[in-house]
């Protein structure tokens, strides 16, 4: 297991492309956000889930995603300064470290590794996590900026139906569709511009088309090998798809992303020399210790051929979303509702989800990390495992430590769980004869 | 007068702290037919419910006597208690009573209960109500309204009795008188906290939520005059609010540390059973009129999000109306909404210039020393500067 593997790969043409472009993208959103700071224009600060991108690109506000730039520090080794920061002034240890981070930078002069780091001038959060709300009224009390709480209401238990007939549906779009049209006003105000909707038009239609684009990226993974990694790759994915949704750009991505996936699959190359286990993650990775904790699957050739994660931060594009142009506004609130149900509720009841995820992608077992800082994703983590292993017979793996918190990385406890999840897929395996 | 009153007050107590729920066994055998209805904190219109005939029972956590044994297998180690009592009393069939839970995304936390109960309880009908949390909005009366509709169909399927305006005006009645007299026990604690201690009106209080309204309402009817009519000396004691209580609660013993040292002359201890604050209006239509009220005559808690009740000013509030000279600003270990309000709770204080204690607390805390050492050392500490 520990031999030194020799990769053997055809020369691709498209190889690098997508790597390539997500830098020059990142770099240039920060870039963006700098500028705005700079020149007082006003940013605003919003969350992967329910960002509602697609207004605030109408108006050509910048978007500042501090999840995405929370990640960042803790990929660039830096999380820990800016946590402490926060504590310093009275955060607990215990709340999402993300928002720590968040607080830490402001706290300690906005400098992020990347670039500066903007204050907001009006907040769009959603219901999709609680504490998204909680976190922009930090900084409602900090910069005095406006804050919309997008409210979407979400799964509602047993029996459910959520088909577009129903009263239940019809009710939440009109309370949806209101909001809308408040947040349009209120970006408005906050820009100076006026409200365009053929504008608003043309960015669904690209969100469309990246969605489109996004399903084929995440249905690569069906091959064998699968050509790449959810979690390492799957996160540039994910954070350009938030960053530039609904802008040309965002589509153009896309675009490489698959080109470049195609090819691999035409020739063959996965994201390992050797796929051997096929994974499906649950939670989040662990940014602080990011290529540690992939390379303790790798070392078993496991590679991640989907993640939870990029469907329930995708904002609906890995489940089918589609607006209809002819009804921009009324279209964004159903497709909104439609998508998000299974996506941000989905986290809670997603076991059907995984089950159907394990069986199309051929997956060997479930990493469930779950993660002290995101209780919304990871509560429940310990009895979506059991109900898996029991109702659909598929093996499942639970650690824990945090995004960006690195006194919770226990690096022999995490070797030891993962070493000894491989070793029972092994033996399964030796079992049925494969 | 006073057995009369220590009676009353030892029937609360069990039906607070008896994890084998007496009093709901109680109805049951008093109501053959009966069905109760769960709900998960902090806030359920039970009215409802209680219109078409179900108990209420506002689910909570337990302290020390209820030992966690499945409940950790299902739910991650970095969350509060309250959610692994709650699941615990679940798991060891202690509520197989139950016909229908419900729970509403608090926290996010809470919001895997439901997965978890649906995953656990399959044939039962566990519901989510999604409480508006842009309740400021315009738009927000009409989808609560159509959100309570909705409930309220399942609740008549599962009972088989429908919900007309005349039983839910009825039990808006019934709740009215129960927030009214509990307003009035609240009253006598501002007013003369010498009167009653802190677990005594706390155990007069939480009892609403966990025995049929009715027989609350005549406890609580009589135990108000005996209380009044106590003669109690007032002492040399600080004057104090707490805050952190609106969800998982203290457990009694850490209550009691409190009084002993301080007259808690108000608090948020289940804050959804005074949620509403001013009498549900008798006429028109019933459940818009709780729709409206939820919206628009109500406390505040750290989940919920309504910037025309900023929670800081709202304690600010709680404060100056209870007279109180300094406050507890608690919060449930591992709490996110609770942990983060309390910065705001913190930083608003000490530009009032209001003393306060910081501190967390756990359901299942046993050992009390180090809590009563702190809120000892706070209140000497303040006596001592106010003298
Ligand atoms: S709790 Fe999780 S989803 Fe919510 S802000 Fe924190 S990391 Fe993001
Ligand atoms: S105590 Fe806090 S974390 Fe726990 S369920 Fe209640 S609100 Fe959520």
């Amino acid at each position: 297991m520990e031999t030194q593997k020799v990769a053997i790969r055809p020369a691709l043409s498209q190889a690098g492309n997508t790597r390539t472009a997500s830098r020059a993208l990142m770099d240039n959103w920060w870039k963006q956000l700098g500028e705005a700071d700079a020149a007082a224009q006003p940013v605003a600060n919003t969350f992967v889930m329910g960002s509602l991108a697609e207004v605030l690109n109408t108006f050509d506000i910048p978007m500042s995603f501090p999840e995405i730039a929370a990640l960042q520090t803790a990929v660039k080794g830096k999380a820990m300064d800016y946590l402490l920061a926060a504590e310093d002034l009275g955060y607990s240890p215990d709340i999402c470290g993300y928002v720590k981070v968040d607080i830490g930078l402001h706290a300690t002069g906005r400098d992020h590794p990347l670039g500066k780091y903007p204050k907001p001038g009006m907040v769009v959060a959603s219901n999709m996590c609680n504490t998204y709300i909680k976190w922009a009224e930090v900084w409602e009390r900090q910069y005095g900026c406006p804050v919309f709480v997008l409210d979407l209401p979400g799964w509602r238990g047993t029996g459910f139906e959520y088909d577009s007939s129903s009263e239940t549906f019809r009710n939440d779009v009109k309370y949806v569709e209101g909001q809308i049209r408040d947040l349009i006003s209120l970006s408005a105000e906050v820009s100076g511009k006026k409200f365009d909707i053929d504008k608003l038009r043309e960015i669904l239609g690209n969100v469309n088309r990246m969605s489109e684009l996004y399903q084929s990226i995440l249905a690569m993974n069906k091959n064998k090998p699968a050509p790449f990694n959810a979690l390492t790759e799957g996160i540039n994915y994910m954070g350009i798809a938030n960053i530039l949704r609904g802008l040309p750009e965002g589509v153009e991505f896309m675009e490489t992303v698959l080109a470049e996936l195609e090819e691999r699959v035409a020739h063959g190359v996965g994201a390992l020399t050797d796929e051997r286990y096929r994974l499906l993650l649950v939670g989040t990775a662990c940014y602080t210790n990011f290529r540690d904790f992939v390379g303790m699957f790798e070392r078993w050739d496991g590679v991640f051929v989907a993640s939870e994660y990029m469907s329930y931060a995708g904002g609906g594009i890995d489940r089918g979303l589609h607006y209809d142009l002819s009804r921009p506004i009324e279209s964004l609130a159903e497709q909104i509702l439609i998508t998000s149900q299974p996506s941000m509720s989905g986290i809670f009841f997603s076991h059907e989800w995984q089950a159907k995820m394990a069986e199309e992608y051929d997956v060997d077992g479930i990493c469930y990390h779950g993660v002290k800082s995101c209780r919304t994703t990871a509560a429940g983590l310990p009895d979506a495992r059991e109900w898996l292993l029991n109702n659909a017979g598929v093996p499942g793996l639970f650690i824990q430590s945090d995004l960006v918190d690195s006194r919770l990385w226990a690096e022999a406890q995490m070797r030891n769980r993962i070493d000894a999840f491989f070793e029972s897929l092994q033996s399964r395996r030796v079992q049925s004869g494969v | 007068m006073e057995e009369e009153l220590n009676e009353i007050i030892e029937e609360c107590r069990t039906a607070v702290e008896d994890p084998e729920y007496p009093a709901v066994h109680q109805w049951l055998e008093e109501n053959s037919n009966g069905k109760v209805l769960g709900h998960f904190q902090v806030y359920f219109p039970e009215e409802i419910a209680h219109a078409a005939g179900m108990l209420p029972l506002k689910m909570k956590g337990f302290d020390s006597s209820v030992q966690i044994r499945e409940a950790d297998a299902h739910i991650a180690a970095f969350v509060c208690s309250i959610l692994r009592t709650s699941l615990e009393q679940a798991l060891s069939g202690r509520i197989d009573f139950l016909s229908m839970y419900v729970t509403h995304p608090i926290c996010d936390a809470a919001r895997h209960l439901n997965g978890v109960w649906t995953r656990q309880f399959p044939e039962l009908s566990c519901q989510i109500l999604y409480l508006p949390q842009n309740a400021a909005s315009p738009h927000a009366p009409a989808y609560l309204l159509a959100e309570y509709r909705r409930i309220a169909g399942i609740i008549e399927e599962i009972t088989g009795t429908s919900i007309t305006d005349e039983s839910l005006l009825a039990s808006i009645e019934l709740f009215n008188e129960n927030r009214r007299l509990l307003r009035e026990l609240y009253q006598i604690r501002r007013e003369t906290p010498e009167q009653i201690g802190l677990t005594d009106s706390y155990l007069l209080m939480a009892a609403a939520g966990a025995m049929p309204r009715e027989r609350h309402n005549e406890l609580l009817g009589r135990a108000l005059p005996l209380i009044r009519a106590r003669d109690n000396h007032p002492q040399d004691k600080l004057r104090i609010v707490f805050e952190g209580g609106y969800c998982e609660q203290p457990p009694i013993e850490m209550l009691s540390v409190l009084q002993d040292v301080a007259y808690v002359v108000d608090d948020d201890f289940m804050i959804g059973l005074r949620w509403l604050t001013e009498d549900v209006p008798t006429s028109g239509d019933p459940m818009r009129n709780l729709a409206v009220a939820y919206l628009e005559t109500s406390d505040y808690s750290p989940v919920q999000r309504d910037p025309r009740k900023p929670k800081e000013d709202m304690l600010l509030k709680r404060i100056h109306q209870s007279k109180a000279e300094a406050a507890i600003v608690a919060a449930p270990k591992m709490c996110e909404p609770g942990l983060e309000e309390q910065v705001a709770y913190d930083n608003a204080l000490t530009a009032a210039g209001i003393p306060h204690l910081i501190m967390e607390f756990e359901e299942k805390t046993t050992n009390f020393e180090q809590a009563r050492m702190e809120i000892e050392t706070f209140a000497e500490s303040l006596l001592f500067e106010f003298v």
